[in-house]
């Protein structure tokens, strides 16, 4: 569905900085297709929104291009873009009535009014706010003043549409209701989203591929699937989902497994991701839920004795905090079926994984 | 079933824990509220009372009182009321004021009398001081021929109109005077002789000086204000310091500084004549007159301009810019659109309190406005302090008063006053 060859916007090489001293955005390289659900997703001051204002033409880039359909559009400015855009806190005309703020960017176009009419109703039925054109924005839940602001970044049927921590305001509920609606109308109108966040489920909910940001570099690109299957390198297997560390010295190296002796000692083979030679210092990444309890040898190459810390009960699975080679923040996610044994506080088990589900990266320094 | 009911019935009532009506239990609570809040309010309300209100009242009092002739010479004030106004009084209005008189002077009182009558018939303090003098020699009647001879202004149907309406107890003539009216020789409203018109002259002027004074001061405000809710916060709170300035420097250093600025051979003067822009001889008048009044005012009251504009301001993300700009507006028209709407409560707000301000503005026109920048507080500081016609004084406030209050209501229904923020 995307074609990465004819991309909407592209950005190259592109550098900012605010201080004239530190480098907010270093060297960021990506290529939006038509059509996509892209999302910016990084910890906070990973440069999302100075991206997202540079598209969007409100901050200057300090060094290098942004094209659109081709064109570089560093001279061109915001108004001229054509670039539809929901803010943080809506940014709702609060003297305007919803249908006033609708009919804003048609009358700025120098739009009909029949036709404006016409449209700014359709949006509102869009967003299912049919009957509430005459209501001003402060007479609108946060859910409702959302949806207005969706509504009039893509009235005027533009190309592009850059949302930025859009839901950041609602509650977990509607949060995840709005996420659906969002994607509901990407998906009719088909046009191209850009899309910040720092929250990773609702990047992996909404998005075609998510671009990882970490100190104004793109981590890595890829579809949500692969981002949390097979991540690039330690950071963003760390960002993304839950994640078991455990740090060692590269003993082997084949083409595409490596051995790796952990600091406890014990001797885990891994698939080889991002370690280039023997001796080098490595993080193995390996998720909760590809952790057995109770594994046996045949299917299971991994297979270690751990020491149970902490069960936490959490219906569907049971959060099980173990000790294992050394590691003491080790989590498995045991799924609360009938064949599975019952474990208790200080008891030792087997748990094991496959070669597959545990990758070599690089090493990661942080906690 | 029907349900035909639509009036709550005694099953509807809520109750509260203790059986008593919801309503009511609600109604003390409030009760018990506002009592706490009016305590709390107590202090100042007896301190307005007191030293704002009352003040007021009895100011606008003093605009209608006219005791001066009601009062000392009372039994002819009351007689005289039933004169027909057809001919000069006979013998018995005339021993009355002769009586009246008479105990006057014993008081000393006759020259109250002699000012107040003078107010209404120019050159008649003389006839009552003289007449009281010599009625302290002339005992008996009959006295009318002898008070023509005296002096023949009391055979003049005038006079005696004059003083039929000066001696009621409450008089309109104050209010008239202020409006450049009087009451004429027979008694009717008429306008003032066109050489003793000034005041609506002044009341004009007061209200388009203030109205200038108001426009500069939303020109010079609204960008200060806007770079100020903008830059960075050290760089406005410089600009704030700017601005506040005013409010700091003693008002003799403020207006000799503009003295020394505007005066004829003052600095600007100077300048422009070395440049080139004036001849020697044409140096501009820019203080001592209107000009002077106009400038020394803004300045002064630019302050309550800038503080709302910028409290407004201030509250105003720079997203909705933003918003405008990325839906297709350029800068003016978003600007126009968008910011300038939202900024009207902090505009509206400044522009009343700095025209309220310069309306009652006293001080500075006194010292920076020479004869062309005086307003009407000026006449209403000259009647107070050099003429004493309090009267005078209390009935042009009472017309001020009674005109901000106009513009005050007028504003509220055009613009709201719920909607005005102070900051
Ligand atoms: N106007 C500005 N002037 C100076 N520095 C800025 C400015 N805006 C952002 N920065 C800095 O640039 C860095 C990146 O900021 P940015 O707003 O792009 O982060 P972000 O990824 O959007 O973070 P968040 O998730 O918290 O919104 C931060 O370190 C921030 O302090
Ligand atoms: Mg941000």
């Amino acid at each position: 569905m995307i074609d990465t060859n004819d991309p909407l916007v592209r950005f190259i090489g592109v550098q900012k900085s605010y201080d004239g001293e530190i480098l907010v955005v270093k060297d960021f390289n990506l290529d939006i297709a038509r059509g996509e659900f892209l999302t910016m997703l990084g910890p906070s001051g990973s440069g999302k929104t100075t991206c997202l204002m540079m598209l969007a033409g409100f901050e200057p880039t300090t060094h290098g291009d942004i094209m659109l359909d081709g064109k570089p559009i560093n001279n061109v400015a915001p108004h001229k873009r054509g670039i539809g855009m929901v803010f943080q806190n809506y940014a709702l005309f609060p003297h305007m009535s919803v249908a006033e703020n609708l009919a804003f960017p048609l009358e700025v176009r120098g739009m009909g009014k029949a036709e404006t009419e016409e449209k700014v109703n359709r949006a509102l039925d869009m967003v299912q706010l049919g009957g509430f054109g005459h209501r001003r924005p402060a007479q609108l839940s946060g859910g409702q003043q959302q949806r207005v602001a969706v509504a009039r970044a893509l009235v005027f049927d533009p190309q592009l549409v850059l949302m930025d921590e859009p839901l950041g305001a609602l509650d977990k509920q509607l949060r995840e209701q709005m996420q659906y609606e969002i994607k509901h109308i990407h998906e009719r109108l088909g046009v191209t989203v850009v899309y910040v966040t720092h929250d990773q489920s609702e990047a992996l909910t909404m998005s075609n591929r998510i671009a990882v940001f970490e100190d104004g570099i793109v981590q890595q690109l890829a579809a949500p699937a692969d981002l949390y299957e097979k991540p690039d390198n330690a950071f963003v297997a760390q960002f993304i989902g839950e994640n078991n560390r455990l740090n060692g010295i590269v003993k082997e190296i084949s083409d595409d497994t490596a051995t790796v002796e952990l600091d406890s000692g014990d001797m885990v083979t891994a698939v080889r991701i991002n370690v280039s030679q023997v001796g080098e210092r490595s993080t193995l990444s390996l998720r909760p839920e590809r952790v057995q309890v109770n594994a046996d040898s045949t299917d299971f190459n991994n297979i270690f004795d751990a020491t149970v810390r902490e069960l936490i009960y959490l219906g569907d699975h049971i959060r099980t905090r173990v000790n294992v080679c050394g590691n003491d923040e080790f989590i498995i996610k045991v799924p609360n079926s009938s064949n599975v044994a019952h474990m208790s506080e200080g008891e030792t088990i087997k748990i094991g994984w496959k070669t597959n589900d545990c990758r070599a990266l690089d090493f990661y320094e942080g906690l | 079933m029907a349900v035909t009911a639509t009036t709550p019935t005694a099953d509807d009532i809520m109750l509260d824990a203790s059986g008593m009506p919801l309503k009511q239990a609600l109604a003390i609570a409030e009760r018990n509220k506002r009592r706490k809040a009016l305590i709390m309010a107590l202090p100042l309300l007896a301190f307005i009372l007191v030293s704002f209100i009352f003040p007021i009242i009895q100011m606008l009092f003093r605009s209608i009182d006219n005791p001066a002739i009601h009062d000392n010479i009372p039994n002819l004030s009351r007689e005289i009321q039933d004169w027909d106004e057809r001919a000069i009084p006979d013998e018995a209005l005339f021993a009355i004021l002769a009586d009246d008189l008479r105990a006057a002077g014993k008081l000393k009182n006759q020259g109250k009398v002699a000012t107040r009558l003078n107010y209404d018939i120019t050159g008649s303090r003389s006839m009552i001081t003289q007449t009281a003098r010599k009625l302290k020699k002339k005992t008996e009647g009959p006295y009318k021929d002898w008070f023509i001879g005296l002096n023949e202004k009391w055979g003049e149907m005038r006079t005696w109109v004059a003083l039929k309406k000066a001696s009621q107890k409450y008089t309109a003539s104050f209010y008239l005077n202020s409006i450049d009216m009087r009451y004429s020789e027979t008694g009717k409203i008429v306008a003032q002789p066109e050489e003793r018109q000034i005041y609506l002259t002044l009341f004009w002027r007061t209200f388009y000086i203030s109205i200038a004074i108001t426009l500069i001061c939303v020109f010079l405000a609204y960008p200060i204000s806007f770079l100020m809710a903008t830059l960075p916060v050290r760089t406005s709170n410089m600009l704030m310091i700017l601005v506040l300035l005013p409010f700091w420097t003693s008002l003799l250093v403020r207006t000799t500084s503009w003295i020394v600025l505007l005066q004829t051979q003052g600095t600007l003067n100077d300048l422009m004549v070395y440049f080139g822009f004036i001849d020697d001889e044409n140096r501009i008048q820019m203080i001592y007159n209107m000009t002077g009044t106009i400038v020394a005012m803004s300045h002064i009251l630019l302050p309550f301009m800038v503080l709302p504009l910028y409290s407004v301001m201030k509250t105003i993300p720079p997203s909705y810019m933003r918003a405008a700009r990325s839906l297709g507006a350029n800068q003016a028209y978003a600007f126009y659109k968008i910011y300038l709407p939202l900024t009207i409560p902090g505009v509206a707000a400044g522009s009343i309190l700095v025209f309220i301000l310069s309306v009652g503005y006293y001080i500075t026109p006194a010292l920076v406005g020479g004869r062309t920048g005086q307003l009407i507080s000026n006449f209403i500081a000259f009647h107070m302090q050099k003429s004493l016609n309090w009267g005078l004084a209390a009935a042009l406030g009472g017309v001020l008063l009674a005109a901000i209050l106009l513009i005050y209501l007028a504003y509220n229904r055009i613009i709201g006053i719920d909607k005005m923020k102070m900051g």
